[in-house]
């Protein structure tokens, strides 16, 4: 696959580099909204090839992150009910509840199973009849179809035992909300690749005009990066505010309209809590009406769930960009990947998990020094 | 006779008066210690695995080693499923343990092989992997000289958990471990890594996927040989890098010695298929298993020469200089990526999780 080598060229990312070095003149904020594109700078160490000025600001686009550990709890006390088969993908399977967390309620005797997709766990409910399957869906608008398509096919071929525990968050009152936010800092966005293949990117204008902040589509690979970078900032130098897309391989400005009917069909706009965040007005979808048969907190009318989050995790912070995850007392002491205290250190698209998988507990010059003999020595 | 018990390779010989063929899987009474346990033996396993040693049955295996020191080592093996795109639980847990001796710097020799076994568990595959675990001894050139064989009720185990244990002969002036990497020395990979995770992968329940990878579940005492006869004073650690991957491997070697490691990743030979099945699972190929890989710590000097060994070897042609030890970040793995930036690689807790997109 070309995509594996075609976009993670040194070479040509060394260019593009070189080109925002040159064409910033002045510190810049920059949020990069998914916390796939999180993962990748990290680890691609794309935001050590920026001028010091220019800072990516990593957003709340980790779908795992804003969850809100009500909603775990929820999904671990359904989970632990004999008779369940409940269905994740794998990264939620790690994230701690108020008392515990998927793996454990699996060692307890608990069905957890991991899936690639909830349509899996579809037909785990026909090979199961006697058995509630349950998937938990969350995530932002691009894993949204395919729960859609899930609840969908259940309700056409009549499967009574399948039932969706679902949270999903939306992009664009996200950005409305941090734009609005006193002692916001973030100057321009990154919108979220993926979430625009599903979605298209018609929603974004009126945001960029009425914030006068460029909005730059932008993928996953390190040249993606790179050069959604470098668009945003060739606007900020100039002035401008416009949405541009940088994807143009995989998006276009109306998205997958077959997707987004089926949306349309399956949820409803509803006001959602973000953890760490609060509640965003209409920032997220349920299941309308027409599909609230499959909805899993119906169905099991899970009650008398305690939930606490830890006092000294500062994820909130974190995923509104106020602060960077070593700035917070607990990173790295109290709360480690191995010891997560919120769920930014938990999923590996976390930026908490990300700045500590990644060695950001170590200072950039360190970081930068290390491997200095390296090129030379290696050879393929 | 029934249809299933025809299928098993290994009984055509068959010549007790109570045969098996009332049980084309296996009973309890296949690990009481009775007649149906002998004939396992007699049957099955004796013949797959003959040699001097085995054929006495008795207690123990009496063995002939040379002076000088031993090494031991043992695993068990518990994977699921167990038969994948290249290989079996059986070839799985004799170069396991082979490997485990070889890259300590020892001559494998002998091997123990303990079944644990559930009770259903259908005799054709048993005798499956017994041919598997035969042919990859032989392979290696080491013999099975005793073993043992437990029966527990069904739903107590996933049909088949193996168990060995290995001897092997120190080689003299031989000084290899995981504490002894220098600053400065080369570090050699023997070939592609991931592929045994990925295959495994791309075959388990749930999970499975398209594709052309394979297990390179192989008996590293071979190339580990010819690596020790050209540059034997040269090499100062070795390791295969199995569970968690070759980044796990790198981390223990740098904490044992207390040195830092840096690599790079675009001189880790990873195959394209790997790349794109570890892409699409969010999965990242350094932490991937792999089951016929070993990683070298080399002097310098004599980097060049090791490589070129691993390259004539089969199951080195595609080895490859990935990196060095280095004094500066004692006990950390960093990576220069193929962006010319830097990241730490660490420890992996637990078990690497796909993404949710």
């Amino acid at each position: 696959m070309k995509y594996l080598t075609e976009f993670r060229n040194g070479e040509i990312a060394q260019r593009i580099a070189r080109e925002i070095h040159q064409v910033a003149t002045r510190p810049w904020k920059i949020m990069e909204v998914c916390g796939g594109q999180t993962h990748s700078i990290i680890k691609n160490g794309i935001d050590q090839m920026l001028p010091a000025g220019i800072e990516m600001i990593h957003g709340p686009g980790c779908p795992v992150c804003v969850t809100p550990l009500e909603l775990i709890d929820k999904a671990l006390a359904i989970a632990a009910q004999p008779g369940v088969i409940f269905c994740s993908f794998g990264d939620m399977l790690r994230v701690p509840g108020t008392e515990c967390d998927l793996f454990q309620v699996k060692s307890a005797g608990g069905d957890v199973r991991v899936v690639y997709s909830p349509l899996d766990a579809v037909e785990l409910a026909v090979k199961n009849p006697d058995r509630q399957v349950v998937f938990f869906g969350v995530g932002f608008e691009t894993t949204a179809p395919a729960n859609a398509m899930s609840v969908h096919i259940a309700k056409r071929r009549g499967i009574k035992n399948f039932s969706l525990l679902v949270s999903h968050v939306l992009v664009p009152p996200a950005i409305v909300a941090i734009m609005g936010s006193p002692g916001n800092l973030v100057q321009g966005f990154l919108l979220a690749g993926h979430v625009c293949s599903v979605m298209g990117y018609w929603e974004y204008p009126p945001i960029a005009e009425k914030y006068k902040i460029p909005l730059v589509v932008t993928g996953f690979e390190p040249l993606d990066l790179l050069d959604g970078i470098r668009r945003a900032v060739i606007q900020l130098e100039a002035g401008k505010y416009e949405v541009e897309n940088a994807y143009e391989r995989i998006v276009t400005f109306d998205g997958n309209q077959g997707a987004q009917k089926l949306l349309a069909e399956v949820f409803e706009v509803t006001d959602r809590a973000w953890r760490g965040i609060g509640v965003i007005p209409k920032s997220g979808w349920r299941l309308s009406a027409d599909y609230r048969e499959f909805d899993a907190e119906e169905r099991f009318h899970i009650t008398g769930i305690h939930t606490q989050e830890s006092p000294l995790c500062r994820s909130g912070d974190v995923l509104r960009g106020t602060i960077k995850p070593a700035h917070c007392s607990a990173f790295g002491e109290e709360c480690t990947p191995r010891h997560p205290l919120g769920a930014t250190m938990v999923s590996s698209e976390g930026a908490c998990a990300a700045y500590y998988n990644y060695g950001r507990f170590i200072s950039a010059e360190e970081l930068a020094g290390a491997g200095a003999g390296l090129s030379a020595a290696v050879k393929g | 006779m029934t249809e299933a018990s025809r299928a098993v390779p290994d009984f055509s010989n068959w010549s007790c008066p109570l045969p098996l063929v009332g049980y084309p899987s296996i009973v309890m009474g296949h690990g009481g210690g009775g007649k149906l346990g002998n004939e396992l033996v007699e049957h099955l396993f004796l013949p797959a695995f003959r040699n001097p040693a085995l054929e006495n049955l008795g207690d123990a295996a009496v063995l002939d080693l040379p002076a000088g020191k031993l090494a031991m080592s043992t695993d068990s093996f518990v994977v699921r499923p167990l038969f994948f795109p290249g290989g079996s639980i059986g070839e799985l847990a004799v170069n396991g343990t082979v490997n485990d001796l070889a890259v300590s710097g020892a001559e494998p020799k002998y091997l123990s092989a303990s079944f644990i076994l559930e009770e259903g568990f259908p005799l054709a595959q048993l005798a499956a992997i017994v041919e598997a675990m035969a042919a990859a001894a032989k392979t290696a050139g080491i013999q099975i000289v005793t073993g043992d064989t437990k029966v527990v009720e069904r739903g107590h185990g996933d049909g088949c958990y193996i168990n060995t244990a290995g001897i092997g002969a120190l080689r003299p002036g031989i000084q290899v471990g995981p504490h002894r990497a220098q600053a400065g020395d080369a570090i050699l990979v023997s070939g592609t890594i991931g592929d045994h995770g990925m295959a495994i992968m791309s075959v388990r329940e749930g999970l499975e996927f398209e594709s052309q990878i394979t297990s390179d579940c192989a008996a590293l005492n071979g190339i580990i040989a010819d690596v020790l006869a050209a540059a034997g004073n040269s090499i100062h650690a070795m390791r295969d890098p199995t569970r968690g991957g070759l980044a796990s491997t790198l981390n223990e070697i740098a904490l044992a010695s207390s040195v830092g490691i840096e690599i790079d990743e675009a001189s880790m030979p990873v195959r394209t298929q790997v790349q794109s099945a570890c892409e699409l699972l969010g999965l990242d190929p350094v932490y991937v298993a792999n089951e016929g890989k070993a990683v070298f710590f080399v002097a310098p000097e004599a980097a060049e020469q090791v490589l070129a060994v691993l390259r004539a070897h089969p199951l080195g042609r595609e080895a490859a200089r990935i990196g060095q030890v280095t004094a500066q970040h004692p006990r950390m793995l960093v990576a220069r990526t193929a962006m010319g930036a830097n990241r730490v690689i660490p420890i992996q807790i637990g078990e690497q999780l796909p993404r949710i997109c």
